[in-house]
């Protein structure tokens, strides 16, 4: 137990610190000089300049710049934006909340209608099944930032149900929420509903049934939090997934939030914000993994003794 | 939640009739007609048994007697009695009245029959609740006695934990207790011993005679006959979906009509010495084996450890195998006699001790040198299956082993032939791929592509423990004859005390990595002189030829 | 022995039935034949522009409309097949490519390689998809090639691990054991049974990941990273539609069916393929 506990905080660290080099290493590989490259398009004054180059030690050797940078971002200094002029981390944070809302309410969504599909069409009569996967397949196939497009038409432009830009609340982000969680919630579907037919065959669904066990009852009680396992290990990938679709789903529906920022930054050729984001969406892979591994004990027992 | 109508049945004056009747049943899904015209009826404090190969249609059998044949099965009977009121029209809702309630049911192997993810308490509570058996405060409680009457110790312990923390015995056990809760009248058992080392075999056995001699009747569905004639009054021989034998057990298993079931018996190779043939065709006279004189020592293993982090897997195991001898290895799970298997095949190397083939040890050799050691002594798997490449063809299977073997390109289509030959097999499952070959017919590749570098030895690790009684007959008797054609050496690993009583000449007894015994066959199996091996000779069912009757050699 | 639990039912339904493979296949077809010699299926040229028909709904002259440009839809589409497909392929191929040599060389390079590899790959994946390309866009600059390569980078881990952990398995399967007692030499066991059983499940999945690949560039073409314009390709002529929805809803539709249709090809086929390698031959 304290062995897992370790290796998983090593990872983490490790996984951190490669998130920090990979951003240094994309600075300097950027074509030009790195304090242009630092203040990008903007035009700032020769003072800002030498400030730049004296803050990233730029006239020091390489190694001592990467150890400057390290010291920086762990003293949660994530550099300047010159283009926006305001710190990165006061831009990403300004912005976070929002996305924050898309991502978790997506997630929530997915993670909820996929379950209450998969209970309902695992070993159903053919057409049932054979409907949930058409629609599968063409939610799987169909790219978010067109889905978005086409709800934004639909159902703002042509029926006037939702606010077509911004919006507050609940129906601000109810478009959004469906077009960037559309994908994930067929794909979970689809695995779940694989795992719960082959579930159903194992003979302790049989031995609950044996006990007078409705259908219901077994799929609920025994079947789904088998079925549950294999689509935590997902959920790290799956929360990628929600964060890179929510980049083009910001900017059709005119949304604020870190896809906005980002987007505009590599418009922008802003890299200090580019960097700044890379980082956060580390941290917060970490933090989803850690949740992972509670959620991996929460649900089989046989990893709790597990050394 | 029961339905009216099933209440009335439990009235009194039904008490004494069948708990159920069936006649003329009938199952098919699709195509398939699984089982076609048994009839039979279990009545208060009997046990019936229904015997079968696989395929036999006696699962099924079994689990139409619950509803729980699945949407897709059709169900015909011209009378189908559940305490005497017509189950035919039942549907979904009175059949949940009736399972676990008034007919319990129990699968082989807990691990896999019991919710992994759920303590075992759980899972007993589960029946109790579904049914109202008892006020809910009360259910722990119940929960705990529950697992007493079935003789798990500490089961307040017990209950609060997961299947995976509990041994094989504990968690039968447990799973016996959630299917009899409510105290049906009626207990299915399927294969309930399967799984189980041979000791815990008789434990599990011993608790279900308990339960029949508190009056619960038995329906017990097994493949081995001698499991089933400890306990059963009648006895059904199912075959391809029709019961070819029924009667009293005493008199099926003394005095068997049907061919069938002669076959069955004369397949058990408990009582068999060895050089008898154990699959007997009809009508032709058992052509006896002819012995091979012992030739030079073929492996010679020195007290040979084997440590895996802390455990010490295999402790000082030594012996000699000779040309055309075979040296049974037997233990139950965990014994360590896999792992002398693989050490004695130079895939795992010892800790301390040597192993040497045709006098060669398998340390200090060059990696040239250890293949072509390797050749000397080839391997049979209990799952050939796995052992073959998926996308390999008998052909292409053969062909490799053949090459290994030194044999010349243009040859190799012939001798391949010969193998298979050689093991009853002919040229047409060449170009199969071994997905499509039946168990036998996977074995007896698995034993060609074994005999193709013509090793000296063959170790047999567990090759016929998963195959039906007909199966393993014929295979073991394949491997006795090419043993006396081709003067083959075979170390024969088997949990299984009577296959190993049969083939072998010299047998190990092992536990917990130590060789607790070895000796003469004759010796071990007739005068035993550790106390370990007495126990496990005691454990073993076997069915008395003149008598029909289970006895136990006393311990 | 026994079985415990019989599978009741003719095991589990084909999701999709053949027809629709052999269409999805057709598609696919029509769309690589576009690919490679676009003139074939259309004619003219997509930067043709005609400002006097600009706007036209779909009619015979312009089978699916006309651009705010008067240029061919219909044209600009089939156009658009080689650099949306390139890009998709090309992704896929540059990440398994990287990704078996990554993962080989973790799964039989020994402990330390093995060590150092995985940790890569942990770091890799932990940066999510879409944001990792774009952070080698801001970099890079646009244009089709970095976009493939972007997508590479942040797919390539992914199948390091699949590599690596299939070979692991197949180190281990029984026979490969069965192998090696037989004395086959350690190359040759490499060679003849772990590489091609670890590459099949590889290809399959890859063959399904090539649509995934073809939208993440179609994503990024629709940021304005990838071709930059005039130049038709699927995700920009969706992104210069956009402005015209209300006016001129084919602009924007008909790119999106076709990147649609055809993943969902790819996705057919590409299961279809999975079934074929799962279920053995047949």
């Amino acid at each position: 137990m304290t062995r897992r506990v370790l290796t998983r905080l090593g990872t983490s660290l490790l996984v951190l610190w490669g998130a920090v080099t990979v951003s240094f290493t994309a600075l300097h590989l950027t074509p030009g000089n790195v304090a242009d490259v630092l203040i990008g398009s903007s035009i700032v004054t020769p003072e800002v300049r030498a400030q730049i180059i004296a803050d990233y030690g730029l006239d020091r050797p390489l190694p001592v710049q990467y150890a400057t940078y390290l010291g920086r971002v762990l003293r949660g200094d994530l550099g300047q934006s010159y283009q926006l002029h305001e710190s990165v981390a006061s831009a990403i944070g300004a912005q976070l909340g929002a996305s924050v809302q898309l991502t978790a309410s997506a997630l929530v969504f997915a993670v909820v209608v996929s379950t209450t599909l998969a209970v309902l069409t695992a070993r159903r009569a053919r057409w049932i099944r054979g409907l949930s996967s058409g629609l599968e397949l063409v939610g799987v196939s169909i790219p978010t930032f067109w889905t978005a497009i086409l709800l934004l038409t639909v159902f703002s432009f042509q029926l006037g149900w939702f606010p077509a830009a911004g919006g507050d609340g609940f129906s601000g982000l109810f478009l959004p929420m469906i077009a960037v969680a559309i994908p994930i919630t067929t794909m979970l579907t689809q695995m779940m509903r694989e795992n719960l037919e082959l579930i159903l065959d194992e003979p302790f669904v049989l031995t609950a049934r044996s006990r007078g066990m409705s259908d219901l009852g077994v799929r609920l009680k025994h079947a789904l939090r088998h079925a549950l396992v294999p689509a935590i290990t997902l959920l790290g990938w799956v929360v990628g997934l929600l964060l890179g679709g929510m980049v083009a789903v910001e900017q059709i529906f005119s949304r604020q939030g870190i896809g906005q920022l980002t987007l505009a930054a590599v418009t922008g050729k802003d890299l200090p914000v580019v960097m700044g984001v890379v980082l956060i969406t580390a941290v917060l892979y970490v933090v989803v993994n850690i949740l992972i591994d509670l959620l991996y004990l929460v649900v089989d027992p046989r990893l709790r003794g597990a050394a | 939640m029961t339905e009216p109508i099933v209440e009335a049945a439990q009235s009194e004056d039904l008490v004494t009739g069948p708990i159920v009747e069936v006649t003329d049943l009938h199952v098919s899904f699709g195509p398939v007609h699984a089982v076609r015209g048994v009839s039979f009826a279990v009545h208060p404090g009997e046990c019936v048994a229904i015997v079968g190969e696989s395929g036999s249609g006696k699962s099924v059998t079994a689990r139409t007697l619950l509803g729980l044949t699945g949407d897709e099965a059709r169900v015909r009977a011209t009378s189908f009695r559940v305490e005497g009121v017509d189950a035919s029209g039942h549907r979904e809702r009175q059949w949940r009245a009736i399972r676990g309630r008034r007919i319990g049911f129990v699968l082989q192997d807990a691990l896999v029959s019991l919710d992994v993810l759920r303590p075992v308490g759980k899972e007993i509570a589960e029946t109790l609740r579904l049914h109202r058996a008892v006020p809910r405060a009360e259910t722990a409680g119940r929960v705990i006695e529950l697992l007493r009457e079935v003789g798990v110790p500490e089961p307040e312990l017990r209950a609060r934990q997961y299947p995976h923390e509990l041994s094989g015995g504990l968690r039968q056990r447990a799973l016996i207790a959630s299917a009899i809760a409510c105290h049906p009248r009626l207990l299915i058992a399927d294969e309930p011993t399967t799984a189980l080392d041979v000791t815990v075999q008789a434990q599990i056995l011993r608790l279900l005679a308990e339960r029949k001699r508190d009056g619960t009747a038995l329906l017990l569905i097994s493949h081995d006959l001698a499991v089933v004639a400890e306990l059963a009054d009648r006895v059904l021989v199912m075959k391809d979906g029709v019961v070819v034998e029924d009667g009293p057990a005493g008199r099926v298993l003394s005095e068997p009509e049907h061919p069938y079931t002669r076959r069955l018996l004369a397949a058990v190779p408990m009582e068999h010495a060895k050089g008898a043939r154990l699959s007997v065709l009809e009508g032709e006279p058992a052509r006896p084996i002819p012995p091979r004189p012992p030739g030079e020592v073929v492996i010679e293993a020195h007290d040979l450890v084997k440590r895996f982090r802390s455990r010490t897997a295999v402790d000082g195991v030594s012996f000699q195998l000779r040309a055309g001898r075979t040296l049974g290895i037997v233990g139950e799970s965990g014994s360590g006699k896999t792992t002398t298997a693989r050490l004695v095949l130079g895939l795992l190397a010892p800790d301390a001790g040597s192993v040497a083939i045709d006098g060669r040890p398998w340390e200090g050799l060059t990696a040239t040198e250890r293949r072509e050691l390797r050749r000397h002594i080839q391997v049979v798997y209990q799952d050939p299956l796995s052992s073959f490449d998926p996308r390999f063809s008998v052909r292409r299977i053969l062909a490799e082993a053949l090459d290994v073997g030194g044999e010349p390109r243009a040859t190799r289509r012939d001798r391949a032939v010969e193998l298979l030959e050689q093991v009853g097999l002919d040229a047409s499952v060449l170009e199969r791929r071994p997905l499509r070959l039946s168990g036998g017919q996977r074995q007896r590749v698995a034993i060609a592509r074994a005999l193709a570098p013509r090793p000296r030895v063959i170790v047999c690790d567990e090759p016929v423990s998963a195959l039906d009684v007909s199966i393993q007959a014929q295979v073991l008797d394949l491997l006795a004859d090419l043993q006396s054609e081709l003067g083959v050496a075979y170390l024969f690993i088997s949990h299984h005390l009577g296959v190993v009583h049969h083939v072998s000449d010299h047998v190990l007894v092992m536990k917990d990595g130590r060789v607790v015994e070895s000796g003469d066959v004759r010796q071990i199996f007739t005068e035993p002189r550790a106390g370990y091996t007495r126990e496990l000779l005691a454990a073993v069912p076997r069915i008395d030829a003149a008598t029909g009757v289970t006895v136990r050699k006393a311990s | 022995m026994s079985t415990a639990v019989i599978t009741i039912g003719a095991g589990r339904p084909r999701a999709v039935p053949r027809p629709g493979v052999w269409a999805a296949a057709l598609f696919l077809t029509v769309v690589t034949v576009a690919a490679i010699a676009p003139g074939v299926v259309a004619p003219g040229t997509p930067d043709a522009a005609d400002a006097l028909a600009a706007l036209r709904g779909p009619s015979p002259a312009h089978l699916l409309g006309t651009d705010a440009n008067g240029r061919d839809v219909f044209t600009r589409i089939v156009f658009g097949a080689a650099p949306s497909l390139l890009a998709g392929l090309g992704a896929t191929a540059l990440a398994v490519a990287a990704g078996t040599a990554l993962g080989l060389l973790a799964a039989l390079g020994g402990r330390v390689l093995d060590e150092v590899v995985m940790r890569l790959v942990e770091v890799l994946l932990a940066l999510p998809t879409l944001l990792l390309a774009l952070l080698v866009i801001t970099v890079a600059g646009p244009g089709t090639l970095n976009v493939i390569f972007a997508i590479a980078l942040y797919t390539a881990p992914s199948y390091a691990r699949l590599v690596r952990a299939q070979t692991m398995v197949i180190r281990h399967a029984g026979y490969v054991e069965a192998a090696t007692s037989l004395g086959l030499t350690r190359r040759r066991i490499i060679l003849r049974h772990v590489l091609p059983n670890a590459f099949a499940p590889l290809l399959v999945l890859a063959t399904i990941e090539v649509g995934t690949a073809l939208v993440a560039a179609a994503s990024l073409s629709y940021l304005g990273l990838g071709p930059q314009p005039p130049a038709p390709e699927w995700g920009a002529m969706l992104s210069a539609g956009r402005d015209y929805f209300s006016v001129a809803w084919w602009i924007a539709i008909f790119p999106g069916v076709a990147i649609t249709l055809t993943v969902l090809s790819i996705t057919v086929v590409g299961r279809h393929l999975r079934r074929l390698a799962e279920g053995g031959t047949s």
